[in-house]
């Protein structure tokens, strides 16, 4: 298949190493990933922040770039999530319904990473080696956006050598939230610092989800406090093999 | 109204000393985290819950398309079964009506059921200016009323105390020398009280659940019998409704009496379910009247997309699942409706000029957990993003310099130039890369100033590597 890779801006300029592990997955299971130059951000933390006016360019310029594409998918589930639950609502604001109907034709080809192969490819087993204790935070976006379901850990139960351990509480907010990390820094902090103190209680050397952006804010916390966990993506633990 | 209100507090500013409260933490972190396990477990057992839901959303929406509709035909069905209709714009014109029909019966005290329309329009202080006391009778009301506070919840007003601390209120507000922790005795000792005052009372004052058109019939849905008493002893009843309770057909209780007792208390069954309408001679009241409130909800069904939020019927289950609520608090949302909801609700109904009141929608990691459990379905987090549209195209309207020069500001402008074209996004990209040296050790940037210390207080971050992705992907290429 072909696949359009839609890196997101984050993942492009923070984490290019989630990138190149999704080029070389993809390619390892017999696909051809294409990158379009033009790609920069999908809009979602002008959105979120109040900044509507300004997401229009953004998606026109996502459309432009995608248009035609036969898959097109995101180590993001919020991007993701972003580009398929309000995409269609900032044409409605622009007032354009070319634009309308093309959001709605091609936000159907638009896929989070694990989604993707579970439930489009039909892959679970991606033949991935990984010998780590691992616990799986499943991202906000992912679990009631995108209703990933168990995706990331049927893929995660077939890399041979990962120890998957429940993460208690997983369905709590890491306290991330985009800008809401920046302006209710404090209540950011009390529901992360819970969300570490779970992660720790597994005993867990990597903490894996499907956004960087949540990785982040879980891995700034862990090495913060020197607490010896890593935040590793979950592309990145998928394409490490033998 | 026209009365200058003060300026409210930011939440952000208000969470501050919530967050450090460690009883406070740990009582509301125990209470949501119990009622939440619990409602998960009545609502799993449910095979047509989603059913329900989508009943429970298509009632509400419908109601608020027709509204004016329902409203003239409860007037009308409650008039014919002997009650008195009393329409009221704001809050201000509400508590006139009820502080004018409470002096009518020549009485100094009143006794109310739990009701947050009556917390909304603060008819207890408007009733204490004309010499009346409000006597609150629901168990967790009292407790915050003797303890002069005010509630941090809209069904588990006291949730912020333990019983330690309400043993404590009640050995010196109710003169109890010897009094144990354990809630019976607690429970006892407010019962006492209580019962006293009830059997005393000639106006009794009530919020409502529901109201039913074609009938008249008027709901208070309880957990302790207070409200039963409240509605039924007394000779003169007032109740007080926001205009947006009102349901069409008596059959639809069969959608939210299923809905609301699973997801507010987590039970089964709700045990105290009062039905009046209007008045029955020689039973319960002899005079009723309901004021049917506005304060602002018209404005709210007048937006297509915040409309959604009057579809609320007060369960709280949005607070309990909510993780900035579970560790602020009620208190720091400064208003008689806290969490989710009101993080929504509150903007709409008050207006969002004050700055206070316009920091709520951002009191939200848009995490989603509020939709999920929603019994109508109500899209919170789509609801908060809307009302931060509202906020930003209202500060670029009339923010003026001030809020041009705002960090945040400056940022999504320059962020959204440098993402409309990828030149340019990439000449940003290395701008950013050069610029982190003077901040980055080994990779790791530790303390930034200003806007984003606020990351860097308790997080570090990561720095921008050598190579971003589509450099390495056009080396790849070459």
């Amino acid at each position: 298949m072909q696949i359009s890779l839609f890196i997101t801006c984050f993942n492009d300029t923070l984490f290019p190493e989630t990138g190149r592990a999704m080029v070389h997955l993809l390619e390892r299971l017999g696909h051809t990933v294409t990158f379009p130059m033009e790609q920069t951000c999908c809009g979602q933390m002008h959105y979120n922040t109040g900044y509507q006016e300004e997401t229009i360019p953004l998606v026109r310029k996502f459309v432009d770039v995608f248009e035609g594409a036969e898959a097109i998918v995101a180590p993001s589930a919020s991007c993701v999530g972003m580009v398929k639950e309000f995409y269609p609502k900032v044409a409605e604001r622009a007032d354009d319904k070319v634009l309308a109907e093309k959001v709605d034709e091609l936000i159907q080809r638009v896929f989070e990473l694990s989604q993707f192969l579970v439930e489009e490819l039909g892959v679970e087993d991606v033949g991935a080696y990984y010998p780590h204790r691992v616990t799986y935070h499943p991202t906000c976006h992912s679990l009631r956006m995108l209703d990933v379901g168990d995706a990331p850990l049927r893929l995660l139960r077939n890399v041979r050598g990962l120890e998957l351990v429940e993460l208690p509480d997983y369905e709590q907010c890491c306290g991330f939230g985009g800008t809401f990390a920046v302006k209710n820094a404090e209540t950011s902090t009390a529901m992360l610092s819970d969300k570490m103190c779970n992660i720790k209680s597994t005993g867990a050397e990597v903490c894996t989800a499907a956004d960087n952006s949540c990785l982040m804010h879980i891995g700034g916390g862990l090495q913060r406090q020197s607490s010896g966990v890593d935040a590793v993506h979950l592309a990145e633990i998928l394409a490490s093999t033998e | 109204m026209s009365k200058k209100v003060e300026q409210t507090p930011t939440f952000e500013d208000s969470a501050k000393a919530y967050l450090d409260n460690t009883q406070l933490r740990r009582n509301i972190g125990h209470a949501t985290h119990t009622i939440r396990d619990k409602r998960k477990d009545v609502v799993d057992e449910l095979p047509d819950w989603e059913a329900l839901r989508e009943a429970g959303d298509a009632i509400k929406t419908q109601t608020m398309r027709h509204l004016d509709k329902y409203l003239l035909q409860l007037e009308e069905s409650i008039q014919e079964a002997g009650g008195q209709v009393h329409w009221a714009r704001d809050a201000e014109e509400a508590n006139q009506i009820i502080t004018g029909l409470v002096k009518d019966k020549k009485v100094n005290e009143a006794v109310k059921v739990k009701s947050i329309t009556t917390d909304e329009i603060g008819l207890n202080k408007a009733l204490a200016e004309e010499g009346i006391q409000a006597l609150e009778t629901d168990l967790a009301e009292l407790i915050v009323q003797l303890a002069g506070d005010e509630p941090s919840h809209i069904l588990v007003p006291a949730i912020h105390k333990n019983r330690a601390e309400i043993r404590e209120l009640f050995k010196e507000k109710l003169n109890k020398n010897e009094l144990s922790d354990r809630p019976e005795d607690l429970a006892e000792a407010a019962r006492l009280y209580l019962r006293k005052k009830f059997l005393n009372a000639k106006v009794g004052i009530s919020g409502a659940n529901f109201a039913v058109a074609e009938t008249g019939t008027v709901a208070v849905v309880e957990s302790e019998g207070n409200g039963r008493m409240c509605t039924t002893l007394p000779d003169t009843l007032i109740t007080v409704m926001g205009i947006e309770k009102v349901i069409p057909r008596w059959r639809d209780f069969e959608v939210f009496m299923q809905l609301l007792p699973r997801s507010s208390t987590a039970e089964r069954m709700n045990p105290y379910n009062s039905f009046w309408t209007g008045v029955t001679e020689g039973d319960g009241p002899q005079e009723f009247h309901i004021v049917l409130l506005d304060n602002g909800r018209t404005k709210v069904l007048a937006d297509e997309m915040g409309r959604q939020t009057l579809n609320c019927i007060r369960c709280s289950a949005c607070l309990n699942v909510c993780p900035v609520y579970e560790r602020t608090g009620g208190h720091a949302y400064n208003s008689v409706y806290p969490g989710p909801i009101g993080a929504i609700l509150t903007p709409q109904l008050k207006g969002l000029e004050d700055e206070g009141v316009a920091s709520l929608p951002y009191a939200s990691s848009l995490c989603g957990a509020c939709y999920e459990v929603c019994p109508v379905k109500i899209n919170i987090p789509e609801v908060l993003v809307h009302l931060r549209g509202k906020i930003v195209d209202e500060k670029k309207r009339n923010g003026g310099l001030k809020s041009k020069f705002e960090p945040e500001h400056i940022g999504m402008k320059l962020l959204s130039r440098a993402f409309a074209n990828s030149k340019r996004y990439e000449r940003a990209q290395k701008i950013a890369r050069s610029g982190q040296k003077l901040f980055t050790d080994e990779g790791v940037i530790s303390k930034l100033p200003g806007y984003l210390s606020k990351w860097t207080n308790t997080r570090d971050l990561k720095a921008i590597p050598d190579q971003t992705f589509r450099e390495w992907w056009r080396q790849r290429n070459e």
